[in-house]
């Protein structure tokens, strides 16, 4: 599903990534962990095509399709998703409404109907018990006052919503206690399936004890240095990212 | 960023769709203002001589007058020799039957979607259409009639109805109030009345299209509307001009009263032509709009979407003289290129228990600069009064300005009176935020601005609320920057 070749990105003068390559078929879970300032993060805003991040070498083919050619919104309609680590506030926005609208456009980019307003109501009843969130929460302005726990279990409520191909959960453990931990992974796992594939980029196993991984890599450096099982992570816990740095320096 | 100026440059030339002309013969004057002007627009309309008199003597003050100086915007000085006072479509005066119309007009009317067809009442909306200068028609004028409500033009209205007009006119805005008000007052053309007498609950939306069509005429509409005991209207008011080189003036008149228990909602969604992209042309929309509550427990509220115009000026206000009354002010202002905005409210609290409130929403967007002046006075012995200010200002883009001039008089140790304010802008995280989402930043930018000004756009009637999210998402086209 997903293809990425050599793949180099800059922000403004510094360059970040430095030759990524890492590919993604359906139905599989990939960890994508490294310490501070790999560039794990980058690479996520890269794949949701953020104007900030040059790409300045190397390809990315989603489905088969150049995915460098496709603005953010199309990149969203034909089926990725951002689990963004700092969820924004859009004052004025209800969760409803925002997502109204952004489940209507995806419909219209496959030829589908727009849901009418029971159905749609419908569709929220349904999902949102998949992450416990309250739905008075959803008629609020969109995150707005919303703790760290709830913003989080907004972003994947809206990933059970849109229902898309390609998940990347971009730090989605960062601020969350243990409890909300259980519940946003929880919601991920149920969204699972083999038509679908996620990619989570994490600093902690702790996550990966729940999102369990069929593939674990550690970027540094801006490249994937060691890829490997689920064990891997937990080499990782135990041993810290020195071994691995070392490893790579040698190669 | 270079792909966001790509799509600005594209979409800035995006079509005012009512700049469109209309063809019909128009009867016009030449251009110039003095004492024979005003005799001529008097007589074209058979007015009484009490009426030209009162026009004269609004001539004479305005002569008198200088222009104002102390507004928050700038335009070239208005030359009042060089305008044309009367300009009205060639045809029969009176008409019995919407087929009588010139189709021509009618065609215009329909592009503007107001249907002039009693056939079309399933929106049960009476509507007077004022092209240029003359009112065109109203519709369901006899169904409203039975019920003892007169809704008619203003000359009409002085015609049939001259106890009323002449009780009233000049009552709530004097001649002398301002400089365009005497202007307004000496040359005034046409515009609505309404009438609603006691008890009575007006069981339409009154409604009237304002057009602008001759070059270089000004519009000088005056509008009076008066709700008996314990009555209710709800009036709404939309405008719209063709694209021209040239500034056009519309400086107009509106006066509301209510009486004891009476209310009337007053709603204006404003789309004079704004000018173009570079600031050139577009409406001089300089008005002056007031209501009082002469009544115990009245309420007057005014709701207004301005989106067009190059500059607008007005002040909607409400005077607080019966007890227990109520005065509202909803406002969306958006600025977008080069226009201007200065406007607000004033709030006059005179007696005892009286409330008001003012929700402003200032959008800028362009090279435009919007300002909000208001005003809440609270006179001596206006016991116990309350007021809840919020102005809020919107800036999308870097290069437009906000302001707000809030003025609070209170002279009465009882007064209640608060008001806040925000300033805030459209971050670039909250349009990633949207695309990555599947929405596209123009429909990121209209989602977040009909966010911003869901509290206003829900006072308007619902046809007019719709009206009203669609005309903002186009005004603010190519903004995001």
């Amino acid at each position: 599903m997903l293809i990425i070749k050599d793949l180099e990105a800059r922000v403004g003068e510094k360059e970040i990534l430095k030759g990524i390559n890492l590919t993604v078929n359906p139905g599989e879970v990939h960890a994508i962990m490294g310490p501070n300032g790999s560039g794990k993060s980058t690479l996520a805003s890269v794949l949701a095509g953020r104007e900030d991040y040059e790409v300045t070498g190397g390809s990315i083919l989603f489905q088969d399709q150049d995915l460098l050619e496709l603005s953010p919104e199309e990149r969203a309609r034909e089926g990725i998703f951002l689990a963004f680590q700092y969820p924004v506030e859009i004052p004025g926005v209800t969760t409803i409404n925002f997502l109204k609208t952004a489940v209507n456009e995806v419909r219209k980019h496959k030829g589908l109907e727009a849901l009418d307003a029971v159905s749609f109501l419908k569709m929220m009843k349904e999902k949102s018990k998949l992450v416990e969130i309250d739905q008075a929460l959803l008629s609020r302005s969109l995150n707005e006052g919303f703790s760290g726990g709830e913003k989080k279990r907004n972003e994947i409520f809206q990933m059970a919503m849109l229902e898309p191909k390609l998940a990347v959960l971009d730090e989605t453990d960062s601020g969350l206690d243990i409890d909300a931990l259980r519940i946003v992974a929880g919601g991920v796992n149920k969204l699972r399936s083999p038509l679908n594939a996620t990619i989570v980029v994490t600093h902690y196993q702790r996550l990966l004890d729940y999102i369990v991984p069929d593939f674990v890599h550690v970027l540094w450096n801006g490249r994937i240095v060691k890829s490997g099982t689920k064990e891997l992570a937990l080499e990782l816990e135990e041993k810290g990212y020195d071994w691995v740095k070392a490893e790579a320096s040698l190669a | 960023m270079s792909k966001e100026t790509d799509i600005l440059d594209e979409i800035t030339t995006s079509e005012y769709k009512y700049g469109f002309t209309t063809d019909i013969e128009t009867d016009v004057i030449p251009a110039g203002l003095n004492q024979d002007t005003i005799r001529f627009i008097s007589a074209k309309k058979n007015e009484p001589e009490w009426m030209l008199e009162w026009r004269l003597e609004a001539f004479r003050i305005w002569q008198t007058m200088e222009t104002p100086d102390w507004q928050n915007v700038t335009f070239p000085e208005i030359n009042y020799q060089d305008i044309i006072y009367y300009a009205a479509p060639k045809q029969k005066v009176s008409v019995n039957s919407l087929d009588e119309i010139d189709p021509e007009l009618r065609k215009t009317f329909e592009k503007l979607g107001i249907s002039l067809d009693e056939q079309k009442r399933l929106t049960g909306v009476a509507v007077d259409a004022v092209i240029d200068s003359v009112s065109i028609a109203t519709t369901f004028k006899s169904k409203l009639y039975e019920l003892g409500i007169i809704f008619c033009s203003m000359s009409e209205a002085i015609e049939n109805h001259p106890e009323l007009v002449r009780k009233y006119i000049g009552s709530v805005v004097p001649v002398k109030d301002n400089y365009f008000s005497a202007l307004n007052s000496a040359v005034f053309s046409d515009g609505s009345f309404c009438y609603i007498p006691k008890g009575v609950r007006c069981p339409m939306e009154l409604s009237t299209y304002f057009r602008i069509n001759a070059a270089n005429t000004g519009q000088f509409e005056r509008t009076l509307i008066v709700c008996e005991e314990n009555s209710y209207v709800s009036y709404l008011e939309g405008c719209t001009a063709p694209m021209r080189d040239e500034n056009q003036l519309h400086a107009a008149v509106v006066e509301l009263v209510a009486h004891e228990k009476g209310e009337i909602k007053y709603s204006t969604v404003q789309n004079w032509y704004p000018g173009d992209k570079n600031g050139k042309g577009g409406i001089y929309n300089f008005v002056t709009k007031r209501g009082i509550c002469l009544g115990n427990k009245s309420k007057i509220s005014w709701t207004q979407v301005e989106t067009g115009s190059a500059v607008t000026w007005k002040y909607p206000s409400v005077i607080l003289k019966g007890d227990d009354s109520i005065g509202e002010f909803y406002s969306v202002a958006v600025t977008n290129n080069f226009q201007q905005a200065d406007t607000g409210t004033k709030m006059i609290h005179i007696g005892k228990n009286t409330k008001s409130r003012i929700v402003s929403k200032g959008i800028s967007a362009g090279k435009s600069q919007n300002s909000y002046r208001g005003l809440v006075e609270v006179m001596k012995r206006a016991d116990h009064a309350r007021n809840f200010s919020q102005c809020d200002s919107l800036l999308l883009g870097d290069k437009c300005g906000a302001h707000t001039f809030p003025y609070l008089e209170v002279e009465n140790p009882t007064a209640q009176v608060e008001h806040e304010a925000t300033t805030s802008k459209i971050g670039e995280d909250q349009i990633f935020y949207c695309n990555q989402r599947g929405i596209s930043t123009e429909d990121a930018v209209a989602l977040i601005v009909n966010g911003y000004a869901k509290e206003v756009l829900k006072q308007l009637p619902m046809e007019f609320a719709v009206e009203a999210q669609k005309l903002l998402a186009i005004s603010l086209e190519g903004s995001v920057g």
